[in-house]
């Protein structure tokens, strides 16, 4: 085994035991990054020198407490001091920024290791990644395949041993849904666990920063470290984090599991299906009471989502306009002609999309129709899910309906690439927490299993992916890659 | 819904958006599809439904007013597109 090729737990203990250093490990991982970038494609930035500094730093140190000397990916929409930041956008394509995000500052303080910075989707829109104003990532089971996305490239490089894990971000399914087509653990927290401090904003009712990683473990591990108050972001919420690795016992033990049959309906693949329905199963004989649930207003979440995450995107990305930051258009005589023209080179299709598309549902005549009626659907979304939530502890589904797609399939066919998202958009327009871990393979492809949990009890939702996980062995299977 | 190009045209405006003859025409028909399928939400009865605004059950956080240093200026004034002094320049606005 080399080094690369380890958890983040793994990790820990050679370096507590004394077997291996920092540099040996960030040395490992860069070398893997240079071995297979050229296939996957899932920097936008790697720093090195820095990285390679830092582990020094901590090896020096001499003894190895928290997460010290174990690298770290950042989506590239989470901001970095002085390592440049650019949403995968021509718009901050230079930006580098003057503060420091919280949940890489926390990460940064227990001497995790910056290594580099991930593609993703231009502003975190999209479900393929392949809306980088730069390059699309490919996925490392398949080449030919997307990632996924938005966080298409925190899950590729997790997946190619590139890092041991990274940060994303999921306002509709952009830490689950990549997760699922890469066969890595992705976790979006509960709305309010996670500081969004010094991460761009898409939308802000939505969005949660989560973890992407290897095993369950190595993922409750990180969570902890980032959940939990933080006065810069009045969002965040005040209330004690449980320890979530201590909670994972491998027991699901009369633990209640409904499965809502409006995500094994129309649209979800047949293997798919049939792979989740074989982890219940599992979940059965390990003695969990596992039935038939019904979420009726499912197929609502994700309209409504195409006006609420767009109505939210067009206010938030109001800033970027060539003042203060970003690029501009050089060539306009007045401030408003500069406005629309930098607006004009800096945003790529699908974000201008989505901001035309929010104006529209924000404008004069259009915003009860579309935005409050959104709004009031969202609040039927959430009450289905607290109906479940009476009787269940947790909701089992697919994460996704098929298995990642081709490079380029889905281009331009704006409905199909939304339906990627319609298992996980209302868990985002719940707020709950929800995890997406490997639960088999259909044509060499992983297939991503969902599990959703009450608000803020990621403890309950890691303890019954644990469970499923040390009684299966997909998480152990890796993608072969350089096997050319 | 259908949107006209003249509706896209006030919209890219309302953005802050400079669009393209070929963009706008993409645009109109992009948007109007979305739209469409936003549609299906008037399959469903919404009335005396309350809005769901916030997902928290949390208002107002409020905290002491406090000094603190802030970001540094030079820092932050290197992002700029362009600078003059301690301060930003942008084209005429009148």
């Amino acid at each position: 085994m080399e080094l690369y090729e380890l958890t983040v737990h793994e990790l820990q203990e050679l370096l507590a035991g004394g077997i291996t250093s920092s540099a040996e490990i960030v040395k490992s991982v860069l070398a893997r990054i240079d071995a297979v970038e050229d296939q996957v494609k899932s920097f936008i930035t790697v720093t090195r020198e820095q990285a390679l500094d830092k582990a020094r730093q901590v090896d020096a140190q001499g003894s190895y407490q928290g997460l010290a000397g174990i690298p770290m990916g950042l989506k590239d929409n989470i901001c970095t001091r002085g390592v440049k930041t650019t949403c995968a956008s021509r718009m901050l394509a230079d930006f580098i920024p003057p503060y420091e995000s919280t949940v890489s500052r926390r990460l940064d303080q227990q001497g995790s290791v910056l290594v580099g910075k991930l593609n993703m989707d231009e502003f975190a829109m999209g479900s393929s990644t392949e809306n980088s104003a730069f390059f699309a990532t490919r996925n490392p089971w398949d080449l030919t395949k997307v990632p996924g996305g938005s966080s298409g490239g925190s899950a590729a490089a997790v997946a190619a041993g590139q890092i041991p894990f990274s940060l994303g971000s999921d306002t509709g399914g952009s830490i689950r849904q990549p997760a699922a087509y890469c066969g890595v653990v992705g976790m979006k927290p509960t709305y309010g666990r996670v500081s969004r401090w010094g991460v761009v904003a898409y939308a802000s009712s939505l969005d949660q920063v989560g973890v992407l990683s290897k095993d369950v473990r190595d993922n409750a591990m990180i969570m902890q470290i980032i959940a939990g108050h933080d006065p810069l972001d009045s969002n965040c919420v005040d209330l004690a984090v449980p320890d979530y690795v201590a909670g994972l016992d491998g027991s699901v033990r009369g633990m209640r599991i409904a499965y809502p049959r409006e995500y094994f309906g129309v649209g979800v693949n047949e293997s798919v299906r049939d792979l989740v329905m074989q982890a219940l199963k599992k979940y059965q004989e390990l003695g969990a009471i596992v039935e038939e649930a019904s979420l009726p207003h499912s197929e609502y979440a994700l309209p409504a989502y195409y006006l609420l995450g767009p109505a939210e995107a067009s206010a938030n990305l109001a800033c970027f306009d060539g003042v203060r930051f970003g690029c501009r258009d050089n060539t306009a005589e007045n401030v408003v002609d500069m406005f629309s023209g930098t607006r004009d080179h800096g945003f790529g299709d699908e974000v201008k999309r989505r901001i035309m598309l929010g104006t529209f549902a924000l404008s004069s005549g259009y915003y009860d129709a579309y935005y409050l009626n959104a709004l009031k659907v969202r609040r039927l979304i959430a009450n289905d899910f607290t109906k479940v939530f009476n009787d269940y502890d947790i909701i089992i589904a697919p994460t996704t309906p098929t298995t990642a797609f081709g490079l380029g399939e889905q281009r331009g066919d704006l409905l199909t690439i939304y339906m990627n998202d319609v298992l996980t958009v209302p868990v985002n327009m719940a707020g709950l927490p929800g995890i997406s871990i490997p639960c088999g393979f259909t044509g060499g492809l992983p297939v991503g299993m969902q599990i959703i949990g009450k608000a803020f009890d990621e403890a309950t939702v890691y303890k019954a992916a644990y469970a499923f996980e040390q009684n299966t062995d997909f998480h152990t299977i890796k993608p072969q890659l350089g096997v050319r | 819904m259908a949107l006209t190009i003249k509706e896209v045209e006030h919209v890219a405006q309302l953005a802050r958006l400079k669009l393209t003859e070929e963009e706008k025409v993409k645009f109109a028909q992009q948007l109007s599809t979305v739209l469409d399928y936003a549609d299906t939400l008037n399959a469903i009865s919404t009335e005396g439904v309350e809005p769901l605004i916030h997902i928290l059950p949390i208002r107002n956080v409020f905290r002491e007013d406090q000094r603190k240093p802030s970001m540094e200026r030079e820092e932050i004034l290197a992002n700029a597109p362009l600078a003059e002094g301690f301060q930003y320049k942008v084209p005429k606005i009148m």
